[in-house]
C-alpha cells in the first residue's frame, strides 16, 4: 500500500513543474517523435537506410552504444571513493550516479536493438527459452552482465528512494553490499563490451590487451563530466545541494584518470607506429587519412587535443578549483571522449575492411534521427528519475507531507 | 496473407497454446514486423530440432516459396555425408579474374539482385607487390582479363576448421557442419553482424533490405542452410552450395571456371584431387597467422 503511495506521489511528481520543465519535457517528446519516424522506417525497410554496408558493418549505433556503456559504468565507479574512503560529500549524491547509470543502460541497450536486423527476434538471446550462446560469445556475457546491472541499479535507486519517502532508515548491512557489489559490475559492463571487440582477431586495430583498461579509464573521465555538470544543473534549478569538496573531489579523480588514459592512449600510438606493420594502416587513416580520404582526421585530432586541454585544466588546482575553467574542461573531456568512442573506434576497425578495401562511413539521416530518438527517450527516464529524486531527498515530499496535504488539497 | 491465416489455424494451435506466455509478449511486435506466420516466428533454432519438427518446417517453407515464387520448389535437409570433410583448392596462376564464378554463384544460390549480394570477391593483385590485401582491388573494371601486371585472387568463405564467426554468434545460428561447412539458420539469426565483425575474410554478406531475385531467375533446388530464399535483416555466405555437394556434385564456381581454376573434393579421401594437390603443390591459406586453419587453399 506504501509503495502504491510511493509510485503514485512519483507520478505526479514528473507531472509537476514550472513552464521551463514542461518546455525541456515537450521538446524531448517532440525529438522522439521525429526520431521515432525515422526508426519506423528502418523497421519497414531495413537496415539499408543507414549508410552501413558489408564492409563498415557497424557504424553509427554501436559507436553510441559503447559510449553509454562507459557513461553507465563510470556513474557508480564515483561510489568507489565514497564509500571506500567514507567521503561523506560524494555519498548523498551517489544516488544521481546510480540514476544516469540506469538511464545509460537504457539507451546502451536501445542501441544495440536499432541495430539488429531482427528485432523481433530479441527473444533468441533469453536463455532456455531461446539459446543463448554462453559462455561462447562476448554478447552472451555482455546481455547477461548489463541486464544484471541494470536490475541492481534499478533496485538501490528504488529502494533508497522509497526507504526516504517512508522516512525509515534503510537496512545498511544488505544495502553497503549491494552497492558494494555494484562496483565490480559496473567495472565488468565496461570490461566486457570492451572484450567484444578485443577478441576479434581479424580486426587489429581493436585486438590490443589495453582496450579494456583504457575504456575504463576513459569513461572515469566522460561519466564524472557528465555528473559535474548534472549537479550544477540542479544545484542551479532545484534545491539539490552538493558541496564545493565533493565536485573538487571528483575533479581531482578525474585528472587522474585522464592521465592513465592519456598515457595508455599514446603507449598504443607508439607500438603502433614504432614497429609499423600492417596494422598501421588502420591509425593512419584516422590520424592522416588514406588515399585521399581524410573523413575522420578532423574529428581525431579534435578529440586528442580536447583530451589534453582538459587533463592540463584539470591537473592545475587553480583551473581545477575554478568553476569556468573546470566545466571547459568536463565539456572538452567529454567531447573528446564521445568522439574516441562513437567515432574514433567502431568505423577505423572497418577501414579498410578484412580484405583491405577502403569504403567510406558517415552516419545517414536514419541513423541520427533514431538515435536522437534514443537520447530523447534517455533524457526523459532521467530527468523523471531526477526529479523524483530532488523532491524526495532535498524537498522532502514523503509519506507524511502527503497525509498532511490531503485534507485541504483534496479537489486539486 | 490469408493462406498464411489457414495454415495457422491448422498447424500451430498446440504450439500456440504451448507458448501463450511468449505470444503475448511478442504479439503486437510480430504482427508489424514481418509477414511470416506465427510458427514461423516461434520457430526454435534448427540444430536443437528432431527430423519431425525439421521436415515439418521444411514443408512449410517448400509450400510459402512455391505459393511465392510460382514454381515448384524443394528445400532439402540433407545431413552431412559420412567420412566428408570438403576442401577447396584455388590456382591462382590459372585465374584469370573473369568473375564467371561471382555470376555463376549468384544464380545458382538466390542472392539478392537488388541490393546486390556476391558471396565471391574477387581481388585484383599488382604481381610486383604479392598478394598484398591492401594494395589489392575488388572494384576492378577492365575490357579485357587477366591483366598482365595483375593477378587475380578469388575470396569467399574459406570454411575455416576453426572458424571465428561461430564463436561470437549470441544465439547460435551459425555453426560448422560435421563435413565442414559453416551454415546459418536463417530463421534463427537476430543480425547483430557480430560475425561479420569476427570473419577475417570478408565472407559474410548481410541482407540490408529485403532481398530481391526475380520469379524467373530463381533456383527452386534448395538447401535449408543454403540458397534458400533469405529473409531481410539477416547473414547470409558461401556454403561450397551445399545443396549440391552433399549430393555428389561440384559447388557451381567449380563447374563455371573457364580455365579449371578451381578444385573441389573430399579432403578424408587420400585419392582425392584435393589431395593431391596438397601433397604436389605449393599452397598457401590466407591470414595463416589467426590460426582459423582455411579449408580453401591457393596454390601455384
Amino acid at each position: 500500500m506504501k509503495f502504491i503511495n510511493f509510485i503514485k506521489e512519483s507520478s505526479k511528481v514528473i507531472l509537476k513543474g514550472n513552464k521551463y520543465y514542461y518546455a525541456w519535457i515537450s521538446s524531448l517528446f517532440l525529438l522522439i517523435v521525429w526520431g521515432g519516424l525515422g526508426y519506423f522506417e528502418q523497421l519497414k525497410s531495413g537496415l539499408a537506410v543507414t549508410n552501413m554496408n558489408d564492409s563498415i558493418s557497424w557504424g553509427f549505433y554501436i559507436g553510441n552504444f559503447t559510449f553509454l556503456v562507459g557513461v553507465a559504468a563510470a556513474a557508480i565507479l564515483l561510489v568507489i571513493p565514497a564509500y571506500i574512503y567514507h567521503w561523506k560529500p560524494i555519498k548523498e549524491i551517489t544516488i544521481f550516479g546510480e540514476i544516469l547509470a540506469v538511464s545509460a543502460v537504457i539507451m546502451a541497450l536501445g542501441f544495440v536493438i536499432v541495430d539488429m536486423g531482427g528485432p523481433f527476434r530479441l527473444w533468441h538471446m533469453i536463455p532456455f527459452i531461446g539459446l543463448l550462446n554462453f559462455p561462447d560469445s562476448l554478447l552472451a556475457w555482455d546481455s547477461i552482465v548489463l541486464s544484471l546491472y541494470f536490475l541492481l541499479n534499478l533496485f538501490i535507486v528504488t529502494y533508497l528512494l522509497y526507504m526516504h519517502f517512508i522516512k525509515k532508515d534503510y537496512n545498511k548491512k544488505i544495502f553497503d553490499k549491494l552497492i558494494l557489489l555494484s562496483i565490480p559490475m559496473a567495472i565488468s559492463i565496461h570490461t566486457v563490451t570492451a572484450f567484444l571487440f578485443n577478441g576479434i582477431a581479424a580486426r587489429p586495430y581493436w585486438n590490443s590487451a589495453l582496450l579494456a583498461p583504457k575504456f575504463i579509464a576513459s569513461a572515469f573521465c566522460s561519466g564524472p563530466a557528465v555528473l559535474l555538470i548534472l549537479f550544477q544543473i540542479l544545484k542551479k534549478t532545484t534545491k539539490f545541494d552538493i558541496k564545493q569538496e565533493a565536485i573538487e573531489k571528483i575533479a581531482e579523480l578525474m585528472a587522474y584518470s585522464m592521465f592513465l588514459y592519456l598515457f595508455m592512449f599514446f603507449s598504443e600510438i607508439f607500438k603502433e607506429v614504432y614497429s609499423g606493420t600492417h596494422h598501421l594502416v588502420h591509425l593512419k587513416y584516422l590520424f592522416l587519412g588514406v588515399k585521399g580520404h581524410t573523413d575522420l582526421v578532423i574529428y581525431a585530432w579534435a578529440s586528442i587535443i580536447f583530451s589534453i586541454v582538459a587533463f592540463v585544466l584539470f591537473l592545475i588546482p587553480k583551473t581545477r578549483m575554478n568553476v569556468i575553467t573546470l566545466n571547459i574542461g568536463a565539456i572538452l573531456i567529454f567531447i573528446g571522449v564521445y568522439i574516441e568512442k562513437g567515432i574514433a573506434l567502431i568505423i577505423p576497425g572497418f577501414s579498410p575492411d578484412s580484405l583491405g578495401q577502403l569504403h567510406i562511413y558517415k552516419p545517414s539521416m536514419i541513423e541520427i534521427r533514431t538515435s536522437v530518438m534514443i537520447f530523447s527517450l534517455g533524457f526523459l527516464l532521467f530527468t523523471f528519475l531526477s526529479k523524483i529524486a530532488v523532491e524526495i531527498i532535498f524537498e522532502n515530499l514523503n509519506i507524511n507531507s502527503i497525509k498532511a496535504e490531503t485534507g485541504t488539497d483534496q479537489n486539486s | 496473407m490469408s493462406d498464411n491465416k489457414t495454415i495457422e489455424k491448422k498447424e500451430s494451435r498446440r504450439t500456440f497454446l504451448k507458448k501463450t506466455a511468449l505470444a503475448s509478449t511478442f504479439a503486437t511486435l510480430a504482427a508489424c514486423g514481418s509477414d511470416s506466420s506465427w510458427e514461423e516466428f516461434f520457430q526454435k533454432n534448427f540444430k536443437t530440432l528432431d527430423d519431425d519438427d525439421k521436415n515439418k518446417i521444411i514443408k512449410r517453407l517448400e509450400k510459402k516459396y512455391t505459393e511465392k515464387y510460382g514454381k515448384k520448389f524443394s528445400v532439402s535437409g540433407k545431413d552431412p555425408i559420412d567420412d566428408t570433410l570438403f576442401g577447396y583448392g584455388l590456382d591462382i596462376s590459372r585465374c584469370i579474374g573473369c568473375r564467371k564464378c561471382v555470376y555463376a554463384c549468384v544464380e545458382e544460390n538466390n542472392q539478392s539482385r537488388d541490393p546486390q549480394i556476391h558471396w565471391i570477391t574477387v581481388l585484383e593483385m599488382a604481381k610486383d607487390k604479392g598478394v598484398d590485401l591492401f594494395h589489392s582491388h575488388a572494384d576492378y573494371e577492365r575490357e579485357l582479363v587477366p591483366d598482365d601486371d595483375h593477378f587475380y585472387f578469388p575470396v569467399a568463405c574459406q570454411q575455416c576448421e576453426n572458424p571465428p564467426c561461430t564463436k561470437v554468434c549470441p544465439v547460435g545460428a551459425t555453426w560448422k557442419e560435421k563435413d565442414g561447412i559453416v551454415v546459418v539458420d536463417y530463421n534463427w539469426c537476430i543480425g547483430c553482424r557480430f560475425c561479420m565483425a569476427a570473419c577475417p575474410y570478408g565472407a559474410r554478406h548481410f541482407n540490408w533490405a529485403e532481398p530481391n531475385v526475380p520469379k524467373d531467375e530463381i533456383n527452386p533446388e534448395t538447401h535449408y542452410y543454403g540458397n534458400r530464399p533469405r529473409p531481410k535483416g539477416v547473414v547470409e555466405k558461401c556454403t561450397f552450395c551445399v545443396q549440391r555437394v552433399r549430393e555428389g556434385l561440384y559447388p557451381s564456381c567449380v563447374e563455371i571456371c573457364p580455365v579449371g581454376a578451381r578444385k573441389f573434393g573430399n579432403l578424408l579421401d587420400p585419392d582425392s584431387e584435393i589431395r593431391y594437390i596438397l601433397k604436389h603443390k605449393r599452397v598457401l591459406v590466407l591470414k595463416e597467422e589467426l590460426n582459423t586453419q582455411p579449408k580453401f587453399y591457393y596454390f601455384y
